[in-house]
């Protein structure tokens, strides 16, 4: 990712740029920066840094490949020379309608058909990160916050906070009950939000859940959405992940609740959902808001004059999302490749002596390494975190840069690299734990 | 899908979601509407409304196609570049990719007759110039902070500049005396005024070539503003959006000449916005450039670019595009002369009924003085006289009021967003509307302003039509585009 590290400014900048909510002083990005100077190659560099700090999905990339070789004529302009001109031009802020129709069908086919979504409702964003953003803006004024469970995506203090002004609290969630979401523990993070006199406009979940790589179950999405009528406030579900849960049936999406229920309450829930995830194409931008508001979808939609989709991607994803063999295909089999490396991945780390947590969706594997602290504490966390990342040569992502309460887990990203490199992984991962075994036994 | 909205759930939104500030509550969108409902088209609609409102440069797609069909590699969905694909499509860095920001800074070069060099490591995305406007805000000021700005300007700017941020925009007002030119002595009176109401002025902002004058700045009026901010210790954001658009003397001169040739100044406080929509006709690749001298601008706005990144699937296209120099060279040229033969056949034509137009060089679109056809000298009248423009004319213009012009009576009309045939159809309407008014006048030579005379002529339109058909031939294709819910 490369990321910058600033000088002083000489004349006065605004009080959002000098603030470090951008977040990429955390050590978070120290990983990234160890990665970019010593890239593992398998022929150039097989000593390197192997990167399991970022959740791409590059398994299924021959699919998409194999479609474009198919259909180069329909997704480029091609023969429909004098549709480059209308494209190009095209910056009407609700977005092609094809490119609408098709997003919404994709969303639906990643639901089993369990949920129905309306084309005019699918407001276009460049990303979710542009999404998250925008739908605080909408929902939240400066100083109120949004709940938010622990442990969460690292981006989401940038996301949510940095330029809105919006306090992030946490939803406190542990080991005991594999970090499910309870209303014992959304109700203190709100009592907490109130004693500090913060007023809270929603809660925001990740369900396939980022870092944990296991869907929400429905029980628990009923009583958050129990929980947001209650208090009168907003329910965000990014539901990024949607399209990488490893079997259909165990992704419910907010979306089916809600129409469980018939709607009602609805114009409180709102859906983030993009393709950099699903169809591993984080280079294009591509992020929805999907609100069940229509003052959210009018407000957004205005809003999104900052941050559209180019007209000419949204041309090739309307082709591509609207042939519905082809997505079917795609869901299909990317989940079952996923599947597989997940399986891959938790069974070479058992092998070691290493448990994960139980997961069944995602691009990542949420490891449990607090056996091997020496104290149950943050540092101990992160001198652990240095000697994997500088020793073992593996960029993984400690559980505190995601706010975890717990110490000792440690996100593993498995879908961007190839299956020989994640061998290579898991055997230098072996030979620590290896020595480790050694060094405890030799201190006995 | 119907939901219901209750009075009490808008009271859940914030107060940016509620507010006016997407500005779309103005009268300047009446004209879109009537556009949206009743759009020209020459054969199924020839009574339409025809959109003169919309600052689009349409008038090179010939060469640019020619180009798309002939590089087919510049695209990853042809068999061509398909090898290119997945790298492509997983790059995400916010730096953009390495040939794109070189491109960039090799044909914002060009436009200036590489008078000037741009550094690519300077050169940040933004979702279209729109986000980086924004961004700029977000970085060089605090809520309630203001940045001067001259008028007439953008419309757009209330929005990009102020909704999200929270920051002021206050003027530095321009009078038609002196063709609205910038004085030292309006900029040092808008900044007292701010001084005065307890407002921190954190810069100013600039639009060069003008929307919506179609001027450029001369040197002296650009050397009097650096060394205002400089000595003020503000900001300057230029916008040079329509860099490329230039099509007569007098030549655009940008602000990195200025500081780089003309005066010595602190370039911490000098950034530049750019983007591909206007030179090119691209608004919808989204691709906004922000250009700064302050590394930590530079750092603090590639952060947030975020929040709006060019698609690499179009950064590779833009990349290969911009470095084919036969292609950008010709484009260029291409473009300014197509836009003087427009500019050219409009401004005339206008004359000839007497309606003058401020003196311009560049832009998309003219400032057309409709003043001697108000009522009176008020924007009431403005906003009547316009309506009959829109209802009557069927031409959608844009008023004056709308871009905080302090004299009622002017217009902004767009004329690189349709073919030879609307521009005919256009200059009809214009001149039936103003026989009628029984406001023609002696036909004035193209250069000068509006006269007095009330010497009616009988004008012959076949006339006009000769004077017309000498124009560039264009695709007979009209602007159908789908309706268009910005500013532009």
């Amino acid at each position: 990712m490369g990321v910058e590290f600033e000088q002083q400014p000489s004349v006065e900048l605004s009080k959002v740029a000098v603030s470090d909510t951008h977040g990429e002083d955390s050590p978070y990005f120290a990983g990234w920066k160890a990665y970019d100077e010593d890239p593992y190659d398998e022929s150039r560099n097989p000593s390197g840094v192997i990167q399991m700090g970022l959740a791409e999905n590059q398994v299924s990339f021959d699919l998409l490949e194999e479609y474009l070789e198919k259909h180069s004529e329909a997704a480029s302009f091609g023969n429909k020379i004098s549709s480059f001109r209308e494209n190009a031009l095209f910056q009407d802020y609700h977005g092609l309608q094809s490119f609408r129709k098709a997003m919404a069908s994709f969303m639906e086919q990643i639901r089993g058909g369990r949920a129905k979504f309306d084309p005019d409702r699918v407001v276009i964003t460049a990303g979710a990160t542009a999404a998250n953003e925008l739908v605080t803006f909408i929902l939240a004024n400066p100083g109120d916050a949004l709940l938010v469970p622990t442990p969460y995506y690292p981006g989401f203090d940038r996301d949510l906070r940095w330029r809105t002004g919006v306090n992030i609290v946490p939803v406190h969630c542990d080991s005991s009950n594999n970090f499910q979401i309870t209303i014992q523990a959304l109700e203190a993070a709100y009592a907490d939000a109130v004693s500090k006199n913060i007023k809270v406009r929603g809660v925001l979940i990740t369900n396939p859940s980022n870092p944990l790589g296991a869907t929400i179950q429905r029980s628990v999405l009923e009583d958050i959405l129990d929980f947001v009528i209650s208090k009168n406030i907003h329910l965000v579900s990014d539901e990024i992940y949607s399209g990488s849960a490893f079997f259909s049936g165990e992704f419910v999406s907010i979306a089916e609740v809600l129409e469980a229920r018939n709607y009602q309450d609805s114009e409180r829930v709102h859906i983030v959902y993009s393709l950099s995830k699903d169809l591993g194409l984080p280079g294009f931008r591509v992020g929805t808001i999907y609100s069940y508001n229509d003052k959210v979808v009018t407000t957004a939609r205005r809003m999104s004059s900052f941050t559209l989709i180019s007209s000419q991607t949204q041309q090739l994803l309307a082709s591509m999302l609207s042939d519905k063999d082809f997505t079917e295909k795609y869901i299909r089999i990317n989940r079952e490749r996923l599947k597989n490396r997940y399986h891959m991945i938790i069974d070479g780390l058992r092998n070691r002596g290493i448990e994960c947590l139980e997961g069944n969706a995602g691009l990542f594997c949420w490891m449990n390494l607090s056996p091997l602290l020496k104290e149950r504490k943050k540092e101990s966390e992160l001198a652990l975190w240095k000697s994997i990342l500088y020793e073992v040569k593996l960029n993984i992502s400690p559980g505190s840069s995601c706010h975890c309460s717990e110490p000792g887990w440690f996100r593993v990203c498995f879908a961007n690299m190839t299956e020989r490199t994640l061998e290579i992984a898991l055997q230098r991962i072996h030979d620590f734990m290896e020595i480790k075994k050694e060094n405890d036994v030799q201190q006995q | 899908m119907e939901f219901s909205l209750k009075n009490e759930q808008q009271q859940l939104l914030s107060k940016m979601a509620t507010n006016d500030g997407h500005g779309e509550n103005s009268p300047y969108f009446d004209g879109w509407k009537a556009y949206d409902s009743d759009p020209y088209h020459p054969t199924r609609n020839p009574n339409g409304v025809i959109q003169m409102g919309l600052a689009e440069n349409q008038l090179c797609f010939d060469l640019i196609e020619e180009w798309v069909l002939n590089n087919p590699e510049a695209s990853i969905c042809t068999a061509e570049g398909a090898n290119k694909f997945m790298e492509v499509a997983i790059y995400q860095d916010y730096h953009g990719l390495p040939e794109f920001r070189n491109a960039v800074a090799g044909f914002m070069e060009k436009v200036r007759g590489e008078r000037v060099k741009f550094d690519p490591n300077r050169i940040v995305m933004s979702g279209g110039a729109t986000g980086a406007h924004e961004t700029l805000a977000f970085c060089l000021a605090d809520p309630e902070d203001a940045f001067l700005v001259p008028t007439p300007y953008y419309p757009g700017f209330d929005r990009d500049l102020r909704w999200r941020t929270g920051i002021q925009l206050l003027p530095i007002v321009c009078h038609s005396s002196n063709d609205f030119k910038v004085t030292k002595e309006s900029m040092e009176a808008a900044y007292q005024k701010a001084q005065e109401a307890n407002i921190r002025v954190k810069g100013f902002l600039l639009n060069n070539p003008s929307n919506p004058l179609g001027t450029v700045l001369d040197r002296e009026t650009l050397i009097d503003i650096v060394t205002f901010i400089n000595d003020k210790n503000i900001h300057l954001i230029c916008d040079e959006i329509y860099s490329a658009t230039v099509f007569s003397q007098p030549e655009f001169i940008s602000i990195s000449e200025i500081i780089e040739h003309d005066v010595q100044c602190n370039r911490d406080l000098v950034h530049l916005v750019y983007s591909l929509s206007k030179d090119l006709g691209f608004p919808g690749f989204r691709v906004g450039i922000l250009y700064s001298y302050n590394d930590a601008v530079v750092s603090c706005a590639r952060k947030m670019s975020s929040f709006g990144l060019v698609s690499t699937q179009t950064q590779h296209l833009i990349a290969s595009m911009l470095s084919d120099e036969t292609f950008t060279d010709k484009i260029i040229s291409t473009s300014s002369e197509r836009l003087a033969a427009r500019h050219g056949l409009f401004t005339r034509g206008l004359a000839q009924v007497g309606i003058g137009t401020l003196k311009s060089s560049a832009g998309l679109y003219f400032w057309m003085d409709l003043r001697r056809l108000l009522r009176e000298s008020t924007f009431e009248a403005e906003m009547e006289l316009w309506r009959i423009i829109i209802h009557e004319v069927k031409l959608n213009v844009s008023p004056g009021l709308s871009f905080h012009c302090s004299e009622p009576g002017w217009f902004r009309v767009c004329f690189a967003n349709m073919d030879d045939e609307s521009v005919r159809v256009a200059l009809r309407r214009i001149h039936k509307f103003v026989l009628v008014q029984g406001k023609a006048t002696e036909p004035t030579t193209p250069k000068s302003r509006c006269g007095s005379s009330k010497l009616q002529l009988s004008l012959s339109f076949r006339r006009l039509d000769e004077r017309v058909m000498g124009s560039h031939m264009m695709s007979p294709h009209s602007p159908m585009a789908s309706p268009l819910v910005r500013a532009t």
